[in-house]
């Protein structure tokens, strides 16, 4: 990944009393595929209209290659857009909307035949040219959409939930077209998402915002194992989130039992929270084998493994293994030091 | 259940049978016969009366009907779709206040608005004594085909507005984005985007102004003062002056039959216009 590309600089957006984004900051990278993800009216969608140029932000910088993005209208930005809901130009066939922005460009006819070509074979469309927009189903019209914004070889293309509309096999075969394309025609990729799951298959960097809020940037394997809050924590995958104190260097303490972490320079006895995930958790039949005891309260089969709550004196768990212990089984549970993500004390959810 | 609301429609069909179908034909009879009126057995087919219409004197009134209908409709266009534009373009707080005061005069009755305009272009209307207490020339346009025009601009202008802001409000904002987004400056998104798209909603407009402008004899009658009579007119004063409904009856028969014909043409570009998405240029 190459040199910065864009960069947000204290970026706020407030509409009446409400401030849709407030104060961010971001760099994003060349060729890099990055997601902002979040909860709906968390900010994401105005952060890519205010990159498109469709929202005016009321405060900060946007900085493309360097130079000062806010004043160019986004008919002059070299930035094209996936909507949500495709926004497809009804009266046109399927060559002529890909076509439009190069007619725009005047670009010469026989190149721009060449080029929608390209585009119709790279999103798997051939043959479709001359077939009302209408005529095509969801996924279709998505191809279409992405194949208009990209013929015109953007340096950056925004993508605002563009799957949201597709039912669930589509959509997870359409992120993997999605990343073969990012990957084949290199250039950054800005991806709008509420779906967590979306966000970790496909980007390089997840951002996750709430409240207009930035809260975590990282790959997805550090905003997932090495969440930095709770919102963080409880948005991304399951989670048993738990509020402890630190005792000393490597130790966490909650409810009657102290465990061995991999964390250190918290304050003596500083209130953390702490995230273990579910899967986390291992099971152990006999009770006195484990960190903490419990009995199964219920047993939910989800597919590749089972969800059980487990109840100890104290407080529940949410385990996944994909071996079942039925329900009323004391057992004993034990977690891996380098298995507790150590967060700051937040707000209570 | 389909059965029973099917019944729904029986009261409207019995009236349409009644004052709709019946006087139609009745008009067609008329139209293809000679004789007394009032004494149907003197009555005889005859072609009579359409020969009638061929007269140079009464092709004229047609002509200049259809030319007035047809320039008052471009004008109602040229002035109504920017009206429209602005409309749906306002924001929506406003937007709803502005089409009702752009409505209100509409409330108010056809022919009290048509006195208004003889009040205000009159030889000794407001306007010229407006004029001449500042010095200048007098306008002399009433009675006369100007003051109709005037006349059918004013009345029938909300007909053209209103399906064109309709279709014009129901243009998904995020199809001009990507417009704006592909690198389409306003210009372009208007002359590529929203005018094609809007299309509909102009040519209902069109219909909606026109076919009245084409039959109206109110406007011509009072602004025209008789110099310029127009076909609605003509049909008028056969049926209550002269009364000969046979001529009457065969003008209101040809009236139709090119109302027809205009909006048959109508929509045959309004057709042409949906299909273009399926066709590659």
């Amino acid at each position: 990944m190459g040199k910065n590309l864009i960069e947000l600089k204290n970026l706020t957006k407030r509409y009446g009393d409400m401030t849709a984004v407030d104060s961010i900051n971001l760099t994003i990278k060349e060729n890099e595929f990055v997601t902002l993800l979040g909860p709906s009216g968390c900010g994401k969608t105005t952060t890519l209209r205010m990159i498109g140029g469709f929202e005016d932000p009321d405060e900060g910088q946007i900085l493309f290659e360097g130079k000062l993005l806010n004043p160019i209208p986004a008919y002059k930005r070299n930035i094209n857009t996936v909507f949500q809901r495709y926004a497809l130009f009804t009266h046109m066939n399927v060559f002529e909307n890909i076509a439009f922005g190069l007619r725009i460009k005047k670009i010469p006819k026989n190149e721009i035949e060449r080029r929608v070509k390209r585009m119709l074979k790279l999103v798997d469309l051939e043959g479709f040219e001359k077939r009302n927009v209408d005529s095509l189903s969801g996924g279709q019209q998505q191809r279409v959409a992405i194949a208009r914004a990209l013929v015109n070889e953007p340096k950056v293309l925004l993508l605002d939930e563009p799957l949201g509309a597709l039912d669930l096999k589509l959509r997870k075969e359409m992120q993997i077209e999605l990343l073969d394309m990012q990957r084949s025609v290199g250039i950054t990729f800005i991806y709008v998402t509420h779906d967590q799951e979306e966000a970790l298959t496909m980007s390089d960097t997840v951002v996750v915002m709430n409240k207009g809020l930035i809260q975590q940037v990282g790959t997805p394997q550090d905003i997932y194992n090495e969440p930095l809050n709770r919102f963080v924590a409880d948005f991304i995958g399951e989670s048993n989130i738990i509020e402890a104190i630190m005792p000393e260097d490597y130790k966490v303490a909650f409810d009657d039992v102290v465990l061995d972490c991999v964390d250190k320079g918290f304050a003596k006895n500083e209130p953390v929270d702490i995230v273990i995930r579910p899967e986390d958790i291992r099971i152990v039949t006999n009770p006195d084998d484990g960190m903490i005891k419990g009995t199964v309260k219920s047993v939910i089969f989800k597919g590749v493994h089972y969800e059980m709550i487990i109840e100890s004196d104290i407080r529940e768990y949410m385990v996944h293994r994909t071996m079942m212990f039925p329900v009323g089984s004391y057992v004993g549970m034990n977690i891996q030091p380098c298995d507790i993500q150590v967060m700051k004390r937040g707000e209570p959810l | 259940m389909k059965k029973n609301l099917r019944v729904l429609s029986y009261p409207y069909t019995v009236w349409m049978a009644i004052f709709i179908v019946v006087p139609l034909f009745l008009i067609l009879f008329y139209s293809l016969t000679k004789g007394d009126i009032h004494n149907i057995s003197s009555l005889e087919f005859s072609l009579e009366s359409y020969k009638k219409v061929l007269e140079p004197l009464y092709l004229k009134v047609i002509r200049d009907s259809f030319l007035l209908a047809l320039v008052s409709t471009m004008i109602c266009l040229v002035l109504g779709y920017p009206v429209a534009l602005i409309i749906a373009n306002t924001d929506h707080k406003y937007r709803n206040l502005l089409l009702m005061l752009f409505l209100v005069p509409m409330w108010m009755n056809f022919l009290l608005r048509t006195y208004a305009w003889m009040s205000l272009l009159s030889p000794n209307g407001l306007i010229n004594r407006f004029l001449t207490m500042i010095g200048l020339p007098r306008l002399e346009i009433m009675p006369g085909k100007v003051a109709v025009l005037l006349g059918m601009v004013y009345n029938f202008l909300p007909f053209m507005v209103l399906p064109i802001y309709t279709v014009l409000s129901k243009i998904d904002k995020h199809v001009l984005e990507a417009s704006s987004d592909l690198g389409g400056n306003r210009l372009v998104t208007f002359m590529k985007i929203i005018l094609p798209l809007s299309i509909p909603g102009v040519v209902s407009g069109i219909t909606m102004v026109f076919l009245p402008a084409v039959s109206t004899f109110v406007i011509s009658g009072l602004l025209g003062g008789g110099k310029t009579p127009l076909i609605g007119d003509l049909i008028e004063q056969q049926f209550l002056f002269s009364r000969n409904w046979h001529f009457g009856s065969s003008l209101s028969i040809i009236l139709m039959v090119m109302i027809l014909i205009s909006m048959a043409v109508m929509s045959r570009i309004d057709k042409n216009n949906q299909d273009e998405g399926g066709k590659a240029k």
